[in-house]
């Protein structure tokens, strides 16, 4: 059947946003802004396409497009989505809109320039969670950092350089040891099989031996466990994120983050089932140390934007348990946390930015009793705030629970400690949000701050009813991921069936043979 | 024919909804026109749904009615669905009665205050909450029902948030049911785990061929829930978020903290009472921290001076009653006495309120005394609830606590200590609650002359419920007459469909001439209390300072209620907020992202120093050159 190429249009889609803002008069900013929040909302319902197209009884790609790019090399433009991909792609079309609406009056200086290199960052960010070709995959990874970095650096805080740097080093680090993994499994795969290719279905069909797919294994997961981030690998995030101004944070925690646990998912993970299997102890241990390691850190921080990023590595350990339960509660759970925390802790990012546009400071003792003045924005805080900790009835619920159900499935000592978040996360969300919100007002400043404005209000009112939607009707989402997630599981199992020794034999294997 | 019964929790998430969006936009009477249409529209159909359910044979009432599919993924589904049966129709009559009773009260009792819609948009979404806990028909459901509640309990404890004693207390409260939810979770998990499900009727209907009698999973099961129930029900040692608790409105006080979301560990070891029966350790658990709970909480209660502190320690103290009949596998006896307590604990927290309305916010009884003069009413339906909850033979307190101290002594899983304990706490439990009805009502006027001026008798709005929940205290407790006592027990047999008969232990048989002896005593006991309290607090008011003085390290002792609150804050609290700083500060920065930085500056440190060969003269290259092809041909050659 002849199909209209729909996830390549949305993917390249905001590059007509970047042709028209360059066609634009650099100082007329009201202009650009709305060019560039028209284009992303477009570009969201356009991708609603997908979303209703999508048929929740295949495991295998969908809305596939195939182009020979540099054929010699095996190399072609391979894009498809499926189960575990689609939501975080339409994750991705939501966030943006929002991102620039948030922006509004945030960025400053330069407005063209943030708002074309919002818009690059969109075609990366879509282009890495469909591509199935792992050189195009490299591409789009790479393709996202060099936006980010600007916006970090550019219109970032205080520290911005070296937050910018280090967040650019980090990753890089990382991607290096993955393209040269690639091409290691590019040559070895090639090389055993007589075809070489960088096709990702077709990599997922052949077994390396359990001694190469441990180091292939150890840098994918190095470079995706810098991007999660995982403990001990976290540090640059914190400084990232208070940094970066809100937009920067809210992408960053809502899908750059995530473009490292959908990596182990699609790529660590499923190409290297039995060093995944050697690797789950260590995987989990780490873990389960950064759920509570990242709450009790959190608990103290005195800046609201570092307390939520080190509750982003506490929420992301528990994305990674479930991932390694390697069940379907497990993965789907963290599937769906992956979700949850794109955008709660995504919502949370921008109220912050709100108070810091009014107060200049986001330090919890300027603030207190600010209840009083801006209700509106005190109801919204609450219910991101109640969100983030997973209260029933919100999305964060059914993520944690899955995940934590998942883990007691594969160890109950797993669950045991992980489940431990439940309390953390109550005590050091809650205690920020009476620091802040409740008590006298104390501070002569936050008397006469303003409520929010309508922009802003209908900028949060989407994503509030998402997190009742999604609380309320989870079944509607988990059911485009369970065949995908399935047929995951399933061809790990049987993969991990196959005994070394029979790897070492053959030197390679077809998988599920 | 029953599938109304999915609106009775609905309408009340209707009412919330409508005034949290809209509340503050609306004049006071349409908030609470709205608030009451929703409560009152719930209570009605329970009440139908009550009658129907008589109706019906005994073995027949059991109605589920699905709406739909919650969540799924591999083999775990769960629906959202409701339960009707003769357990779940007790428990919405008593949410939504006094629910309502209380809607009413506070329409008069919060009139002043600016925060009317949030009010009632908090109390709302409590009641909706609390039925979906005991209406859902899996264990999935009662939890979100059980969060919800604690949410609700949250807000409503820090309604007045502009004091951060207010906003703690609701975060303490928060906090510390979420350290039972993480029990109660495991627990869910363990019961998936064997049994594949989480609906009840799959769980209990196998439970007795899926779990050995008194094997290791049943225990771990049931206690696993059972800390979920120390939280929620505030018993030992998760109780020291209740008395902070009083901080909120004392309508709160009596709905959420007295009559109903703190029955809700009650509720469910009721409900679960197969697993509970399968697993005697854990049922002696119960018992015995039901009775410790009753006589440790009733001990501080004797000197608090605060007129809610004081009721706070009673509810927790008569929690523990309840906990000892359901511990002792008793179960019909455990729910007789959360109805009947509902009907009295709510009545004395109202009329506690009616006393804090009238004295213009005073709280503290030692400023107050003589008021029965100037609020007869309230005096009136307030001592009605001291009988009641005192024991006084024929009112409804005394049927349940008795039919609890019975069984206390003469279950299988009974124990006469476990009596010994319930009877000394129930002489307690007379004692303070008539120093406190004489400290308030009786003997000189303490209040200043500008407070006594203003007393005034409540309006109707708050006089109407405490009159209906006094006589509710006087004759509820005629449903459960025991048979030595000439009844036939009508409660007890309404519930022995949902209470199944498991395990091997063979009840003993007792004479009722015991029965009559036991009852006696208890009485006796109470009579006590009532003769202590009337001694020290009418014909010897210098007494109490006297014996506080005489005995003044065991008053403090009970007077800081053990010091635990101190305890717990230097040990959990403390304690994590020093390990995370620790974490953070002596470990985050330094070490992990020294070790960062550290990569950093050695590889700036090698690209300074390397940088220096790079010189730029020619000749220096063309040496470099030289040297290398000297030792590549020397490599060569050798």
């Amino acid at each position: 059947m002849e199909q209209i190429p729909i996830l390549s249009i949305v993917t390249f889609f905001p590059l007509i946003g970047v042709i028209i803002l360059l066609m634009i008069d650099r100082e007329n900013y009201g202009v650009q802004k709305g060019i560039a929040f028209i284009v992303t909302l477009i570009n969201f319902f356009i991708s609603l396409y997908v979303l209703y197209h999508f048929k929740e009884d295949t495991a295998s790609m969908q809305f596939v497009e195939s182009y020979p790019w540099i054929e010699k090399l095996g190399i072609y433009y391979f894009v498809g989505i499926d189960g575990i991909s689609v939501l975080l792609f339409m994750l991705t079309t939501f966030l943006c809109p929002i991102c620039i609406l948030c922006s509004w009056t945030y960025i400053e200086k330069h407005v063209r320039e943030f708002l074309i290199a919002m818009l690059f960052l969109e075609v990366g960010m879509l282009g890495a969670f469909i591509a199935l070709d792992l050189f195009l995959f490299y591409i789009f990874w790479e393709l996202m950092l060099i936006p980010m970095y600007f916006i970090i650096g550019v219109w970032g805080g205080k520290r911005r350089i070296y937050a910018a740097i280090k967040f650019v080093l980090y990753t890089l680090f990382g991607s290096v040891l993955m393209l040269i993994a690639i091409l290691v499994l590019y040559f070895y795969v090639g090389s055993k099989t007589g075809v070489y290719t960088f096709n990702l279905l077709k990599l997922y069909e052949t077994l390396a031996p359990y001694e190469v797919q441990v180091w292939l294994f150890a840098a994918f997961a190095l470079s995706f466990a810098i991007k999660v981030p995982m403990f001990p690998l976290h540090t640059w995030l914190p400084d990232a994120h208070v940094e970066a101004p809100t937009a920067g944070s809210v992408i960053l925690a809502g899908v750059l983050l995530k473009m490292g646990t959908y990596g182990f998912i699609r790529f660590a993970m499923g190409l290297f089932p039995h060093a995944t299997q050697a690797a789950t102890p260590l995987f989990v241990t780490l873990s389960i140390i950064g759920i509570i390691y990242g709450a009790l850190v959190a608990m103290m921080q005195p800046d609201v934007k570092k307390l939520v990023a080190y509750s982003s590595v506490s929420h992301l350990g528990a994305v990674m348990l479930g991932l390694f339960s390697l069940n379907s509660q497990g993965i789907e759970g963290g599937i769906y946390q992956m979700l949850n925390h794109g955008l709660s802790t995504g919502a949370l990012f921008i109220m912050i930015g709100m108070l810091y546009e009014r107060r200049h400071t986001r330090l919890i003792e300027d603030f207190g009793g600010l209840t009083k003045a801006v209700p509106i924005f005190a109801v919204f805080f609450m219910i991101v705030t109640l969100s983030s900790i997973g209260l029933p009835g919100l999305n964060g619920f059914i993520g944690e629970f899955l995940i934590f159900m998942g883990a007691f499935k594969a160890n109950k000592l797993w669950a045991v400690f992980a489940a431990s978040s439940v309390i953390l996360s109550a005590a050091y969300m809650l205690w920020m949000f009476q620091r802040v919100m409740f008590g006298p007002i104390t501070k002569e400043e936050n008397k006469n701050i303003k409520d929010l404005n309508l922009r802003e209000i209908s900028l949060m009112v989407p994503v509030i009813l998402l997190f009742f939607v999604m609380g309320i009707f989870p079944n509607y989402f988990l059911n485009k991921m369970h065949t995908s997630v399935n047929s995951f599981i399933d061809r790990y199992n049987k993969s991990i069936a196959i005994t070394t020794s029979q790897l070492e034999k053959q030197g390679i294997i077809k998988g599920g043979e | 024919m029953f599938n109304y019964i999915a609106a009775i929790p609905l309408f009340p998430a209707i009412g919330a909804l409508i005034n949290g969006i809209l509340g503050t936009r609306f004049p006071k009477s349409l908030v609470h026109i709205i608030a009451l249409t929703a409560i009152g529209s719930s209570f009605a159909l329970s009440v139908k749904a009550f009658f129907q359910l008589l109706s019906l044979p005994p073995d027949q009432r059991i109605i589920e009615v699905t709406l739909y599919q919650w969540m799924a993924s591999g083999d775990f589904s769960i629906d959202v669905a409701f339960l009707l049966d003769p357990l779940s129709a007790v428990m919405l009559l008593v949410v939504t009665g006094v629910g309502f009773l209380i809607h009413i009260y506070s329409t008069g009792y919060m009139h002043h205050d600016p925060s009317y819609s949030r009010f009632f948009t908090y109390l709302n979404l409590f009641v909706f909450a609390m039925l979906l806990l005991v209406m859902g028909n899996n264990f999935l459901m009662m939890f979100v029902g059980w969060e919800g509640v604690g949410l609700c309990s949250y807000l409503l404890i820090g309604f007045w948030f502009d004091d951060h004693a207010n906003a703690s207390a609701g975060k303490k409260a928060f906090v510390v049911n979420r350290v039972g939810d993480f029990g109660f979770i495991l627990g869910m998990f363990m019961i998936f785990i064997i049994f594949g499900s989480l609906k009840y009727s799959d769980v209990f209907s196998r439970a007795e061929s899926l779990l050995p009698y008194g094997g290791i999973m049943a225990t771990a099961i049931t206690l696993l829930l059972f800390v979920g129930a120390t939280g929620k029900s505030a018993q030992i040692p998760l109780y020291v978020w209740l008395p902070d608790a009083m901080a909120g409105p004392t309508p709160v006080s009596a709905l959420i903290h007295a009559a109903t979301m703190v029955t809700a560990g009650v509720y469910m070891i009721a409900r679960c009472n197969v697993l509970y029966s399968l697993a005697p350790f854990s049922l002696g658990v119960v018992a015995t921290i039901g009775a410790l709970t009753a006589i440790f909480a009733a001990s501080m209660g004797l000197v608090q001076r605060d007129i809610k502190k004081v009721l706070a320690y009673s509810t927790i103290s008569q929690l523990g009653y309840m906990f000892l009949g359901v511990g002792v596998a008793a179960y019909s006896a455990g729910v007789f006495h959360l109805m009947t307590h509902a009907f009295f604990k709510a009545l004395l927290f109202l009329g506690a309120g009616s006393v804090i309305h009238a004295m213009g916010g005073e709280q503290d009884i030692m400023n107050m005394g003589g008021l029965r003069k100037h609020i007869p009413k309230t005096f009136l339906t307030f001592l009605i609830g001291t009988l009641a909850i005192a024991g006084t033979p024929g009112l409804a307190g005394f049927f349940s606590k008795d039919e609890i101290l019975w069984q206390a002594f003469s279950s299988p899983h009974g124990h006469p200590l476990l009596w010994a304990v319930a009877a000394v706490a129930a002489g307690m439990t007379s004692f303070y609650m008539f120093r406190l009805t004489f400290l308030t009502f009786f003997g000189k006027e303490r209040m200043d002359e500008h407070t006594k001026h203003h007393i005034h008798e409540s309006p109707n709005s708050m006089v109407i419920p405490l009159m209906i929940l006094a006589i509710l205290s006087v004759l509820g407790g005629y449903v459960g007459v025991p048979e030595a006592l000439g009844g036939s027990n009508h409660f007890h047999h309404f519930l022995d469909p949902i209470i199944k008969k498991v395990g091997k232990a063979e009840p003993h048989h007792y004479s009722h001439a015991l029965e009559y002896g036991l009852m006696l005593t208890s009485v006796a006991i109470a009579v006590v209390g009532f003769i202590l309290a009337y001694t020290m607090y009418i014909r010897r008011p210098d007494l109490p300072e006297r014996l506080a003085n005489n005995f003044q390290g065991l008053y403090k002792l009970l007077f800081n209620k053990y010091y635990v609150d101190e305890i717990y804050e230097f040990i959990f609290v403390k304690g994590c907020k020093n390990l995370g700083t620790l974490l953070w500060l002596k470990f985050d920065v330094p070490v992990i992202d020294g070790i960062v930085n550290g990569v950093g500056k050695v590889t700036m440190y090698l690209g300074e120093n390397v940088r220096k060969i790079q010189t730029g003269y020619i000749q220096h290259y063309i040496v470099g050159i030289l040297i290398g092809v000297v030792v590549v041909l020397g490599i060569f050659i050798f």
